[in-house]
């Protein structure tokens, strides 16, 4: 299949680049704008270049306090992350042979995906309300965020186990290896590449979740929300500055979990063993 | 093949359904209740009524705003797919070496893991009055006025949503085409078929699953929207999920909850239409 470039192809690589522009102009167009001058407006053009309203964000007298937002946004993905991989690592084990009430736990897993966000915000605050318990990010927030990072983890790892090739197992327990042996020195390190994937699911979706925090959260704003809070009340700059400084954490948590991703892959080429084979 | 030792599959299960169970299908189940319960100005009476219900599906208002998701709904569908399904055989079929298409693949789905409130404001500068559109159609002599309908209107509503979850479309798709086995297009075009039957007659036969996938995620996402349809309507438009968020703001809630136990109904209704071309377990 090596004959030339047909015009398909110039006319879908133009279409995938205007997309991508698509993609990305609009986050560009504020990453831009944070650095506007102090005279200038939410619009280009540029009045000047500053970092003005990074200070300003940090003066704290028009915004709310977003240091803290932020704090509680950061623990709370933290948490959320490592729930959602160990959850997500148990179950895939599970699921890897056919159980009593696998196919009506593997619909609920997915239901929790396609029930609008909505309803899982208004059913946990209306439970806790009822309930009487108190609602707070680190509780009902989080149960509300695992229900949204757990299917993605489970789904992963359903694919990851399906693809999974059980001979090293096996090899493993035939040299004597413990149950607990071949997952701890077979299993996990042959799957480690992809729970870098899962644990970048659960901490970014967490990090960056509003519509199921919204009713969950209690009186205490996470990140997301502080920034709605924001769109309503602040009419400078400033809210770019807030959205360069957060859309510049993600980026770096994200290209962080995809260098690991790849150094892990060089590594396994470079020690030149098969073990890498079974992802 | 040996059998499972039961307690350790109960130990393997057991936290994904004790979190499943207490913040997914309680809370849909104290929905449901809450959904039959009297309410008076302060507090909620437990009853069996269906005044909820009732209120909801006769006023004129809940039917205008179901036409109205279902306009924003199908409009993002189409778009997404639209875009998604050349950006995806773009990538899979044009895209020559794995390391390109796995470089390019990351470009399309890194946005997926920023905020999408970041995401929606960043829309600001180009649709606002002075924003980047206006001066640009200004400037070509195309308009004398801003134009005011660009921000806070249908246009940018839909607009923000293709933004957001062409993603969802995109991956999917791309997911089903890589499974497409490349010696059975070729054996089309030796056999005399040209590119647009090889699309039609093989590719997006075989494309039905991932199209399906990516069709329930948008097709979810949008109906129990509220925050897209607030921000970028500017709290103009209605929609089922602002319908609501309203509601619960007025603390509304046993007719938040009838609202609700219907939205997820409708969503059900469409998500086990679309089910009925993929068997989930197979795309894994």
């Amino acid at each position: 299949m090596r004959e030339r470039r047909g015009k398909e192809f110039y006319v879908l690589a133009i279409f995938f680049t205007v997309f991508v522009i698509f993609l990305y102009g609009p986050v560009s167009a504020i990453l831009i704008l944070s650095f506007q001058g102090p005279n200038g407006g939410l619009t280009f053009p540029m009045n000047g270049v500053s970092i003005h309203w990074f200070f300003a964000l940090f003066g704290e007298q028009l915004v709310g306090d977003f240091k803290a937002a932020f704090l509680r946004s950061l623990q709370l993905g933290l948490v959320v992350m490592v729930v959602t991989i160990f959850v997500s690592v148990l179950t895939g084990l599970a699921f890897r042979k056919k159980f009593f009430g696998s196919t009506f736990l593997f619909y609920t897993t997915v239901s929790s995906l396609i029930v609008p966000s909505i309803l899982v915000s208004l059913g946990i605050g209306l439970l806790y309300n009822l309930m009487e318990w108190e609602a707070a990010w680190y509780s009902s927030g989080m149960g509300a965020h695992l229900t949204w990072t757990l299917p993605f983890g489970f789904l992963i790892m359903i694919a990851v186990f399906n693809r999974f090739d059980r001979s090293y197992e096996e090899a493993a327990k035939d040299l004597g290896a413990s149950n607990w042996q071949t997952i701890r020195y077979v299993v996990l390190p042959i799957i480690a590449p992809s729970l870098i994937g899962v644990a970048l699911f659960g901490f970014t979706l967490s990090y960056d979740e509003f519509a199921r925090t919204l009713m969950t959260s209690g009186v205490k704003n996470t990140l997301p929300l502080e920034i709605f809070g924001m769109t309503t009340n602040v009419t400078t700059p400033t809210l770019y500055a807030l959205g360069t400084l957060t859309t510049i954490f993600s980026l770096v948590v994200i290209l962080t979990a995809m260098g690991i991703v790849f150094y892990m892959q060089k590594r396994r080429e470079r020690f030149g063993t098969d073990a890498g084979k079974g992802v | 093949m040996k059998r499972y030792n039961p307690i350790v599959l109960i130990a393997q299960v057991s936290p994904i359904s004790a979190i499943l169970g207490l913040f997914l299908i309680v809370p849909i189940a104290t929905i449901l209740i809450v959904s039959f319960w009297d309410y008076s100005e302060f507090m909620l009476l437990p009853d069996f009524v269906w005044t909820n219900y009732y209120d909801t599906l006769s006023s004129f208002v809940t039917y205008k705003t179901y036409l109205n998701t279902f306009k924003y709904t199908i409009l993002t569908w189409f778009f997404t797919l639209l875009i998604g399904f050349p950006v995806s055989y773009f990538l899979c079929f044009h895209v020559r070496t794995l390391r390109w298409q796995i470089v390019l693949f990351l470009i399309c789905t890194i946005p997926f893991w920023t905020s999408n409130i970041i995401r929606m404001i960043s829309w600001i500068p180009f649709l606002g009055r002075n924003g980047v559109f206006n001066s640009m159609l200004i400037s070509l002599g195309l308009t004398n006025e801003p134009l005011e309908f660009l921000l806070f209107s249908d246009f940018a509503i839909v607009l923000a949503f293709v933004h957001l979850y062409t993603l969802f479309m995109v991956v999917p798709i791309f997911n089903s085409m890589m499974r497409i086995d490349r010696s059975v297009l070729e054996a089309a075009i030796d056999a005399g078929a040209n590119g647009w039957q090889v699309l039609t007659n093989i590719v997006i036969p075989l494309c039905k699953p991932g199209i399906a996938i990516g069709s329930i995620f948008v097709v979810t996402l949008v109906m129990g929207d509220y925050i897209t349809v607030r921000m970028m309507g500017g709290g103009l438009r209605a929609s089922v999920g602002v319908m609501m968020w309203n509601e619960i703001s007025l603390l509304l809630y046993p007719p938040a909850a009838a609202n609700a136990v219907v939205l997820l109904v409708v969503v059900l209704i469409l998500v086990s239409l679309m089910m009925r071309v993929v068997d989930l377990k197979k795309e894994l």
